[in-house]
């Protein structure tokens, strides 16, 4: 219940500022970075709450992705209705993904090949095959309404990737509350353990990489819908699947706010590294990486972490 | 289609490349043998290799052969400290954070050369580059076939170094019980960065090797780590027959994938080898049942 409320303050704090902020440039940031923490939230229900290591998020994104684009460009589906679709195509390469590896008992550095190497396939296969437009990508033709999905002002996608990530942390909440939850924390603390206390592990895992995975499709279908531009290398390259782990780990993994506050965190730096850098090629994401050693090497358990820790020692002190 | 005079040459032309990979996976092999990490930044330390002959031969005009003596002590030295200063530190003993500080170390390095060296691929002149010998009915190149033999010479050396050597006992000593091992004295530490150091100096020989006939670029890299990784599963992680196996293997997989499949879908063929292997048996060919 506490969570709720929480979630609740944040939300209505972080409702207005399109009407505040009035630069166009501030809300495409906002934007991004709400893209960013949702994104981050889907990878936390399966690595952060499950402790399953996916490098590979991009194969559950770029699907996401190309679905919504294919079923409007191919069959003239209204993106709303391929919003809904491109989480169950997420959700369906997830559960895929999910069937066979967790089936042979993948685990930690196994998994993570597998998810790296399911998504370099869906790169090659989406760089040849036609309906995915090849290597030319596909561009969504222009047609502005709400009821296209094409909104006419950011203040529109501001709206709806804060739905997104409210979304995410309910359902993260869900996690930190619900059975579900306590049994899929069970499975990343201690497999052995958690079967041995009658766990379902295979089945739990199966749950936490279809929601994990239908989550990161919906972010393919918004990112779709806000760049109307979509190729192989954005849709299923390795920067999606980076960005992905690097915002929970920097925000904390398995926290309720760990990605929104990763996600701040990171497009911050990245703005000020693109301001100070200009416009060298690769060093953004030299920053990335070089944040990734540096957070997983001082402060594994994330900027939220570090907060708690502050707040017991000042009540430790206070005491 | 089975067309002998294309599938031979092909086949030959495989194996050829097959044993450049198993040079890069025996290094991947020790790595995971010893520390129990895949090292994701393999890829990008070969890119880095890779420059370094390139800029050897075009600053200073030393042959990418001669260069085997001072890249494989180089990578050497870049290993051993990367593993003492960087991911030994970081790891907190947790398998997951080394996976994840490869990872960033690949990141940072991969994106590093990009911004350094700008996207173009580059490639070095060499009188012998388009050389080739008649072997029976069918023409080889020469690099190629000079890179097979060196590459047979450092996996026998490999084995006679862990096989014959304090040093080598020191190493599988560790990888198998590595409390033990401290117990006796062994500086585990040491044998962890001295086995992170010959993995990444077999990528300085790899590179050597490579770059006659190869072209290098930011991005060469993740053309090799998943080979890599597919040829160590294949093999069985951890064991350096199954590397030299795997690589041969998947030299010749790509090279047949590719003549019929057609470059680019040829590639998926590695991809799905190494999907079905992970699945069917992660053990691989001459790993043993953990």
């Amino acid at each position: 219940m506490k969570s709720i409320s929480a979630i609740t303050v944040v939300l209505i704090l972080m409702l207005p500022i399109p009407w505040l902020v009035q630069s166009e440039f501030f809300l495409n940031f906002a934007i991004m970075l709400l893209f960013s923490a949702f994104l981050g939230q889907a990878w936390n229900v399966l690595g952060g709450y499950g402790g399953q290591f996916s490098f590979g998020h991009a194969a559950f994104f770029g699907t996401g992705a190309y679905a919504t684009a294919v079923l409007q460009t191919a069959f003239g589906i209204n993106p709303w209705v391929g919003f809904v679709l491109a989480g169950l195509a997420g959700a369906g390469i997830g559960l895929v993904v999910g069937f066979l590896s967790f089936r042979f008992g993948l685990k930690g550095a196994y998994f993570a090949l597998v998810t790296l190497a399911v998504a370099e396939v869906l790169r090659i296969l989406a760089n040849t095959a036609d309906f995915t437009g090849a290597g030319v990508g596909i561009l969504i033709p222009l047609d502005q309404g709400a009821a296209n999905l094409q909104f006419a002002d950011k203040t529109g996608f501001y709206l709806l990737a804060l739905a997104l990530v409210a979304l995410g942390l309910f359902i993260t909440a869900h996690l930190d509350n619900s059975r579900f939850g306590a049994r899929l924390m069970a499975v990343r603390e201690n497999e052995d353990a958690a079967r041995a206390s009658g766990v379902n592990v295979f089945e739990i895992k199966l749950r936490a990489i279809a929601l994990s995975s239908s989550l990161a499709g919906l972010a393919g279908a918004f990112y779709t819908q806000y760049f109307l531009y979509l190729d192989p290398t954005i849709a299923y390259g390795p920067t999606v699947s980076i960005e992905a782990i690097l915002v929970p780990i920097i925000g904390g993994t398995g926290t309720l706010f760990g990605p929104l506050l990763g996600a701040a965190a990171l497009h911050t730096i990245s703005e000020i590294t693109q301001h100070v850098a200009a416009d060298a090629p690769g060093l953004n994401l030299v920053v990335y990486g070089v944040l990734l050693v540096f957070m997983v090497s001082f402060l594994p358990s994330g900027l939220w972490g570090l907060a708690t820790r502050l707040r017991r020692r000042k009540m430790d002190l206070s005491n | 289609m089975p067309d002998l005079e294309l599938l031979v040459p092909s086949a030959i032309n495989g194996l050829t490349t097959g044993a450049v990979y198993a040079v890069i996976a025996l290094g991947l092999t020790l790595i995971y043998g010893v520390l129990h990490i895949i090292n994701f930044a393999h890829g990008s330390l070969l890119m880095l290799a890779m420059y370094g002959v390139f800029f050897l031969h075009s600053l200073f005009g030393i042959d990418p052969y001669v260069a085997i003596p001072i890249m494989v002590p180089a990578m050497f030295g870049l290993g051993y400290g990367l593993q003492r200063g960087v991911i030994g530190r970081a790891s907190h003993g947790k398998d997951e954070n080394i996976l994840l500080v490869t990872l960033g170390l690949a990141i940072v390095i991969d994106n590093l050369a990009l911004y350094l060296w700008r996207s173009d691929t580059r490639i070095i002149d060499t009188p012998y580059a388009f050389a080739t010998f008649e072997f029976g009915p069918v023409l080889v190149s020469t690099p190629k076939v000079i890179a097979f033999f060196a590459a047979v010479a450092i996996a026998t050396l490999f084995w006679l170094l862990m096989t014959r050597t304090d040093l080598g006992k020191a190493i599988r000593a560790v990888a198998k019980e590595k409390t033990g091992a401290q117990l006796v004295g062994i500086n585990v530490d040491h044998v962890y960065a001295m086995s992170f150091g010959l993995g990444i100096a077999c990528l300085g020989a790899a590179a050597c090797l490579l770059l006659p006939t190869f072209y290098v670029s930011p991005q060469v890299g993740s053309a090799f780590v998943l080979i890599a990784f597919t040829v160590v599963v294949l093999g069985g992680m951890g064991s350096f027959m199954g590397a030299v196996l795997g690589g041969l293997i998947i030299g010749v997989t790509e090279s047949l994938g590719g003549l019929y499949l057609g470059e680019s879908l040829g590639q998926i063929g590695i991809f799905v080898l190494f999907i079905l292997v992970l699945l069917f048996r992660p053990t691989g060919l001459m790993g043993q049942q953990s």
